[in-house]
């Protein structure tokens, strides 16, 4: 469709396409904070009116972020810090401290942590301190004291919170939220998480110790806005260098949001997930596609990375095998029917193919039991199949209980795209359950 | 597509070099470096590229990576058994052994973290760094967190990195239950049958003409192409039997352009190989030897699975007798076999069986000490004392791995066993001590 010509343009096209890649691939990756978080206008201010709260007036607070993944908790975070920083009162005074459960897994290395992050260790040095809350206590002392005039705030970042409530006693989270509510430092913490039910798992004496605000961020798109998004994420901003290429840009994506068919994509994957994080990876392949040769985003680029996304890769694993493990599979199929999905053996497959073999009367897949074993094993190895029990030296390997990890339509979906299946094994596999 | 891979940011020739070292990989190799676009751009944080094995994902991104000399680290999750290893790796390739250095006794992932954080500060990266994991479905053996961590590892470390994982296994199963940041997935597909043709037939001799090799390819292709597609096999296999196949032309029996008379004099001695070498039963060393010797039929020699002749006392012998017919009846036609004078039993109720009953398909079931011993004295002719001879000879079985102890451990009373011998085995033993075990057995009455 949209036909760009190129012409009047400021900078060689391959500098434009560069630009283009680099804005956006940035922005993919969740290097670029927008410019105001769209669609969560009252969490924002509700969070900065709290945040700034405890940078300016030195109040104790602490709040929870909760929303699926891929929903922008984290950029919302990052937002409303980008915008208290500007303040210069704030900027002078307040410490960050960014933990994360995925990297601080137990407490002894998240104390570690804040200790460095708050340039602490100069002064706890080699002194040796009895409990954790001691030392806590002390880590938020030299704060009080590092200050002439008071004590600076401090905010406590915790990403992935829900992983913090696994720590034995809960210990970190105790101290940190106890000193919110009662020590005179002022503390606000601010947990991440993607668990709605993340209060249940606390303690009861950390759960008291909360303050219960919970901030939501649950996306309540409606297609039309989906749509105005996914053009906001492909466009470019003004101020690039080349405004010409920026607005003729800005126009095929236009056009391209426009299209029947990428309508009818975008709407697809509407319905599985709204998130942002599956609409870039949705994108990325669409936008690596963009080079000198063709500068514009087409609607085929879509449909094909559509076709990447939704593909059932399991089916595609299938593709690869060789024939006489499809015949196996077949084989486990007919068993699953027959027996109702019950676990089976090596010696039950082979008979069935066995069976198969004598019906057909002719010896091209006569295969000895050794060459047998070594296909369903290399199903095991990919996970097709998957021994009932864990316990694998207990039990010859022809004996051992199995079970079929995939489902018929897949099977017969991959059949289908087989390249030169045999007539036969077609047949076998469809006349099957009689 | 074909020809050239294009990408701008690269030079052109080291490009060319690249898609000649990739045969019939130009679509994926195509698609991954325009996803990893300008070496200075921002890649995805994290792709999952999986296949089948020898397909050839990390061929594929070592070649891409090296040619075009882009900062990376091949890590290959096999070898690092602890994540020390891994970490020690990383930071090893892309900062030097200062970095790793600095790494503590037992690393967590973030002192990982705050070192290469610290040193990339230091370092911006002036072109992506890729991180590739190898064999990436044993890392889900790994600490729980390890894999969401490596997954998100360019918003952790604030630099440009991307995590590239390499799988057999589909990415559904890596998943973890709380969720983590999904990876772009990139399938390479398997290689057809003209594209196996294609590769192997590269490597040809340089004293035969490409046809000759073409036509050889073709016939071994013919014969092992319905069980294996694994590349790195076939090519191993191709290699082994090449001496034979241009045997004939050596002699001058045949010349190069007779494809049948090749193919008849090959076809056996390929078909043979399939149950020797493929299996590994004779080591390809040994497969060497054989085709020099003439005079020796292929696979006379015994490979490793002839050898299951094992030298047992003569009670073992038949304890282990005892407990393969345990096994493999059922204790109610027990009374039938065993009894002397066991009354009227109905026939018909007695051979009343099914397939799926069978129990050589179902395969041993577990029988209890005393039933063990019950048809133990009752299949030895003479009298034997249960002295303290007979039930070492039983724990001694099973540290042979020839009955299974199916039981807990620490159970003295009543233990459960397992019989794991296979029929013949068993029919071996029993041929030794003059005992008709299939007169005893229940599945074949």
């Amino acid at each position: 469709m949209s036909k760009r010509k190129v012409k009047n343009v400021h900078l060689p096209i391959g500098e434009c396409i560069a630009q283009v890649q680099q804005i956006l691939r940035e922005r993919f990756c969740q290097r670029q904070l927008p410019e105001r978080p769209e669609g969560v206008e009252a969490q924002h201010k509700h969070l900065e009116e709290l945040l700034k709260r405890t940078a300016i007036h030195g109040e104790s607070n602490s709040v929870l972020i909760v929303g699926p993944r891929g929903a922008g908790k984290t950029t919302l975070l990052r937002c409303v810090l980008r915008e208290l920083s500007k303040e210069q009162e704030v900027q002078k005074n307040l410490l960050l401290v960014h933990l994360n459960g995925l990297l601080q897994t137990d407490d002894r290395i998240a104390l570690k942590e804040i200790t460095r992050q708050l340039h602490l260790e100069n002064v706890v040095g080699d002194k040796v301190f009895g409990s954790f809350a001691e030392n806590l206590a002390f880590l938020l002392d030299a704060l009080k004291k590092g200050d002439r005039s008071s004590s600076r705030p401090v905010l406590f970042v915790l990403d992935e919170f829900d992983l913090f409530a696994h720590h034995k006693n809960q210990t970190l989270l105790y101290n940190l939220l106890d000193v919110s509510q009662s020590a005179q430092a002022p503390v606000a913490v601010v947990g991440i998480t993607c668990r709605l039910d993340v209060l249940e798992l606390l303690e009861k004496r950390v759960k008291s110790r909360f303050s219960h605000r919970q901030i939501h961020l649950l996306s309540s798109l409606t297609f039309p806005q989906y749509l105005d998004r996914v053009q906001a994420q492909l466009s470019l901003p003004d101020d690039v260098p080349d405004s010409n290429f920026a607005q003729e840009w800005n126009a095929s994506v236009k056009t391209l949001c426009e299209d029947k068919a990428v309508e009818e994509v975008l709407q697809r994957h509407f319905n599985s997930s709204k998130d942002f994080r599956s609409l870039h990876a949705l994108l990325m392949p669409c936008l690596s596609r963009v080079s000198v040769a063709k500068p514009t985003i087409k609607p085929a680029d879509l449909l094909d990375a559509s076709r990447l996304c939704f593909a059932d890769t399991k089916a595609s694993m299938l593709h690869g095998l060789s024939i006489l493990e499809l015949c196996l599979i077949i084989a486990m199929k007919h068993l699953n029917d027959v027996y109702k999905g019950e676990p089976f053996n090596l010696q039950m497959v082979h008979n069935e193919f066995k069976k198969f073999l004598q019906r057909k009367s002719n010896s091209m897949y006569n295969f000895d039991q050794p060459v047998i074993m070594k296909a369903f094993e290399h199903l095991q190895q990919l996970e097709l199949i998957r021994p009932v029990d864990g316990s694998s030296a207990k039990t010859q390997r022809e004996y051992q209980l199995m079970r079929l990890m995939l489902d018929q339509s897949q099977i017969m979906e991959a059949l289908q795209k087989y390249p030169q299946c045999p007539t036969d094994v077609k047949q076998w596999a469809i006349s099957a359950f009689a | 597509m074909t020809g050239l891979l294009q990408q701008p940011g690269y030079e052109e020739e080291r490009l060319q070099r690249v898609s000649e070292l990739l045969p019939c990989r130009e679509v994926q190799a195509g698609m991954l470096l325009s996803l990893m676009g300008e070496p200075q751009q921002y890649c995805y944080p994290s792709i999952f590229m999986f296949g089948h094995r020898s397909s050839g994902k990390s061929h594929v991104i070592n070649v891409l990576l090296k040619e075009l000399e882009l900062p990376h680290a091949t890590v290959s999750c096999v070898e690092c058994v602890s994540a020390t290893l891994l970490f020690d790796k990383v930071l090893l390739s892309f900062f030097g052994s200062d970095a790793a250095s600095l790494l503590p006794r037992s690393p967590s992932l973030s002192d990982f973290v705050r070192i290469f954080r610290q040193h990339s500060s230091q370092f911006p990266a002036k072109q992506t760094r890729y991180i590739i994991m190898e064999k990436a479905e044993l890392l889900r053996d790994a600490e729980a967190n390890l894999l969401p961590a490596l997954l998100r590892l360019q918003e952790l470390v604030e630099d440009n990195v991307t995590v590239i994982l390499l799988s057999e296994i589909v990415w559904d199963t890596f998943r973890p239950n709380t969720g983590c940041f999904e990876p772009l997935l990139l399938y390479f597909p398997d290689y057809s049958k003209g594209e196996l043709q294609q590769i192997l037939s590269k490597d040809r001799h340089p004293s035969y003409s490409a046809e000759f090799y073409y036509s050889y390819i073709n016939i071994l292709l013919g014969v092992f192409y319905s069980v294996c597609r694994d590349l790195r096999e076939l090519r191993h296999l191709a290699a082994l039997n090449f001496p034979k196949f241009c045997e004939p032309v050596e002699a001058g029996k045949v010349k190069e352009t007779d494809a049948h008379k090749l193919w008849k004099n090959i076809e056996p001695h390929l078909k043979k190989a399939m149950q020797t070498v493929y299996l590994r039963e004779v080591s390809s060393v040994q497969w060497e030897q054989m085709q020099q010797m003439e005079e020796d039929e292929t696979g006379a020699m015994r490979g490793l699975s002839a050898h299951t002749h094992v030298e047992l006392p003569y009670y073992s012998k038949f304890l282990l007798i005892a407990a393969y017919l345990a096994s493999y009846n059922p204790a109610r036609t027990d009374k039938r076999f065993f009894v002397k004078h066991h009354g009227k039993i109905k026939k018909t109720n007695f051979l009343k069986k099914n397939e799926k009953t069978s129990n050589h398909l179902l395969g041993p079931k577990p029988f209890p000490l005393d039933r063990l011993l019950a048809i133990f004295y009752s299949v030895v002719d003479s009298r034997v004392a249960p002295t303290a001879s007979i039930f070492s000879q039983i724990s001694s079985l099973v540290t042979l791995q020839l009955l299974v102890k199916v039981s807990h451990d620490d159970q003295l009373d009543a233990p459960k066993y397992k019989c794991a011998v296979s029929l013949d085995f068993i029919s071996a033993i029993s041929r030794t001590v003059n005992f008709d075990i299939v007169k005893y057995l229940y599945d074949f009455l």
